[in-house]
């Protein structure tokens, strides 16, 4: 029972680092980013390729880390000139880059499922009470909580956070007191990016690399971001924490309905709240 | 098929088409139909499966259409349909009878089936966060398939599906299973045509146009797209059938993400809301997935995934809007 609490945080941080971005950029750009697993995938395969050491799992997270900066920049610019057009046409590119991304990543890794270890000294396991846990996965809640924490104190408590709840708010207001708003929606869709490769490497000692683990997040991601509330940092934690949870317990109680449990619980709160738990007609940054 | 072009096209105003462009095309329907059904004469068997499997994929396009073109709901989770219906389909012409009307008939209760089960929650939003839903609920449907492995043989898939009988009699080569797939993928696609044209159909062009309006002045909006939604599942269970015909064998990725955002290709490539622009989109997508991806070591996904970015930025209404410069306003 611990144990499948804490499996359920573990992959709740997880999915809580790969969700808000993709919340914060819908939020934010009105762009519903469908390569944000195709990101997380392409973190996934590095963080495999470099496995095995501290040296190795660092390289891959800085790699990961600037590769998804760029990798947003470029998204962010992509998706400009569609901006006068439908949500749907910037859905639709993005769709077709995912295609492109994890293609050129079977390509560069093969076909196969890759496993990445954890780092040394990570790979273990300790007690919790009289529990046998894997260490990595409580590492891995600590670094989760670090970053919720941090996030959200950027957003609500800096002045760059105040800027882009600005800019989600009323991105012309923002404009008009003599901002460049597109530079602050490029650094967001890049820092957004950012999170999706680094859960990728994070994730790898849980998910390992495979074709088709990019559509397997995405819908996970879709789902923690419809029940948190689209553009809501807190919906974002909290829709995560009680997916990783009920995914958690759906697979030990009930492994062959896991899905639709998860289903249930989406369709339980889009029955009773619409807009997410967090969500409101105007939901903005942290609230 | 080309006779449809006038009342699917994006934006609506069906009627205002002008008397003599409606006759010609009448004239280039019964042309393509005639070139189509003498096809097997003249092409080689493994083109003809080709044709066979483009016109499996055209019908599931064209009812992938109904909901995003005509209606304005873009799902990514419309596979689910067309898997359930192979699925059934292959099951049933197993276990009780491969009777031509009959694996049909069934593909389409099931495909609506499962379309009724999990359309009501995805037609109470719009947008994109419909596409995110109907993504959400095409991989739990799928993952359904992978854990139901009694029925569907898991990840393994279906095998063994007999070819389908008519009139007692096996279909014996590529040549009759085209025939078939032909035949089902016409009254499929009259089916599809007649509703976009009908009044429930202007209804749902109203609905995508603007929503709130059409709730307004009294329309039942949801129960509008719930019940498209569900016709839209039983044609692409009626597809799905066909697949089972075709290719009698069904797999899990027939009902999975790459197939369902394979088909939105196909009607964003033709342009949303014509149908028989779905069906160009249809034939691109399976000829550079089928034909040309093994020459390209598999990787014929890249090519569609580059072909959905120009796409996209190059032709905002689909080859369907490159067509149609006259005589449109907007």
């Amino acid at each position: 029972m611990l144990v499948s609490v804490l499996n359920g945080l573990a992959i709740g941080f997880l999915l809580f680092i790969l969700a808000v971005g993709l919340s914060i950029v819908f939020g934010m750009m009105d762009v519903l980013n469908l390569a944000h697993g195709a990101l997380f995938l392409g973190g996934a395969y590095l963080g495999a390729a470099f496995s095995g050491s501290w040296g190795g799992f660092l390289a891959a997270l800085g790699i990961a880390a600037v590769g998804g900066l760029l990798a947003g920049a470029v998204l962010s610019l992509m998706t400009a000139p569609l901006r006068r057009r439908s949500h749907l046409d910037q859905a639709l590119l993005t769709l077709g880059v995912a295609f492109v991304v994890a293609e050129l990543l079977i390509l560069a890794f093969g076909d196969d499922p890759l496993s990445a270890a954890a780092p040394p000294a990570l790979d273990g396991s300790v007690t919790v009470l009289g529990a046998v846990y894997p260490t990595y996965r409580l590492v891995l809640i600590g670094v989760g909580a670090v970053l919720a924490v941090a996030v959200y104190l950027v957003v609500e408590r800096t002045r760059v956070g105040a800027l882009v709840r600005a800019t989600v708010a009323d991105r012309d207001m923002v404009a008009a007191i003599g901002i460049d708003n597109r530079l602050v929606t490029t650094a967001v869709f890049a820092v957004g990016s950012l999170l999706a490769t680094t859960a990728g490497v994070l994730g790898g000692p849980i998910y390992g690399a495979r074709p088709g683990l990019d559509a397997t997040v995405l819908i996970l991601a879709l789902v923690v971001v419809v029940i948190g509330g689209l553009g809501s940092v807190r919906g974002a934690l909290v829709g995560a924490l009680i997916i990783g949870q009920v995914d958690t317990l759906g697979r030990m109680l009930l492994p062959e309905l896991a899905s639709f449990v998860l289903f249930a619980a989406l369709a339980l709160v889009l029955v009773l709240r619409p807009q997410g738990l967090f969500g409101g007609p105007a939901a903005v940054g942290a609230r | 098929m080309t006779a449809v072009q006038a009342p699917a096209v994006p934006g609506g105003a069906a009627a205002v088409t002008p008397r003599a462009p409606r006759g010609r095309a009448w004239i280039v329907t019964v042309a393509v139909v005639a070139v189509l059904a003498a096809v097997p004469l003249f092409l080689a068997p493994f083109a003809t499966t080709t044709l066979t499997r483009i016109l499996v994929f055209a019908l599931f396009a064209v009812s992938l259409d109904l909901l995003v073109g005509v209606t304005g709901l873009p799902s990514l989770g419309h596979a689910a349909y067309f898997g359930a219906g192979a699925y059934a389909a292959g099951w049933v012409s197993i276990h009780l009878t491969a009777q031509a009307p009959v694996p049909l008939l069934v593909g389409a209760g099931v495909g609506a089936l499962a379309a009724a089960l999990t359309g009501w929650i995805a037609v109470r939003s719009s947008g994109v966060f419909f596409l995110m839903l109907t993504l959400a609920i095409g991989e739990v449907v799928q993952q359904l398939g992978n854990a139901w492995e009694s029925v569907t043989g898991g990840a393994n898939g279906l095998t063994g599906i007999p070819s389908v009988r008519v009139a007692g009699a096996p279909l014996a080569n590529a040549g009759f299973t085209y025939w078939y797939v032909l035949a089902v993928f016409l009254i499929g696609f009259a089916l599809v045509w007649l509703v976009a044209r009908s009044p429930f159909g202007a209804a749902l062009r109203g609905i995508r146009d603007n929503e709130p309006r059409m709730r307004a002045i009294g329309y039942p909006t949801s129960l509008y797209k719930y019940a498209v939604f569900v016709l839209a599942g039983g044609v692409a269970g009626v597809a799905g059938s066909l697949l089972a015909a075709q290719a009698r064998f069904v797999a899990l990725p027939d009902m999975g993400f790459v197939t369902a955002a394979f088909a939105l290709l196909a009607v964003v490539i033709g342009g949303a809301g014509s149908l028989w622009g779905a069906c160009l989109g249809a034939a691109l997508v399976i000829l550079v997935r089928d034909a040309l991806g093994p020459s390209l070591g598999g990787h014929g996904t890249l090519v569609l995934g580059a072909v959905f970015v120009l796409v996209v930025y190059l032709l905002p209404r689909g080859a369907a809007g490159v067509r149609l410069p006259r005589g449109r306003s907007s």
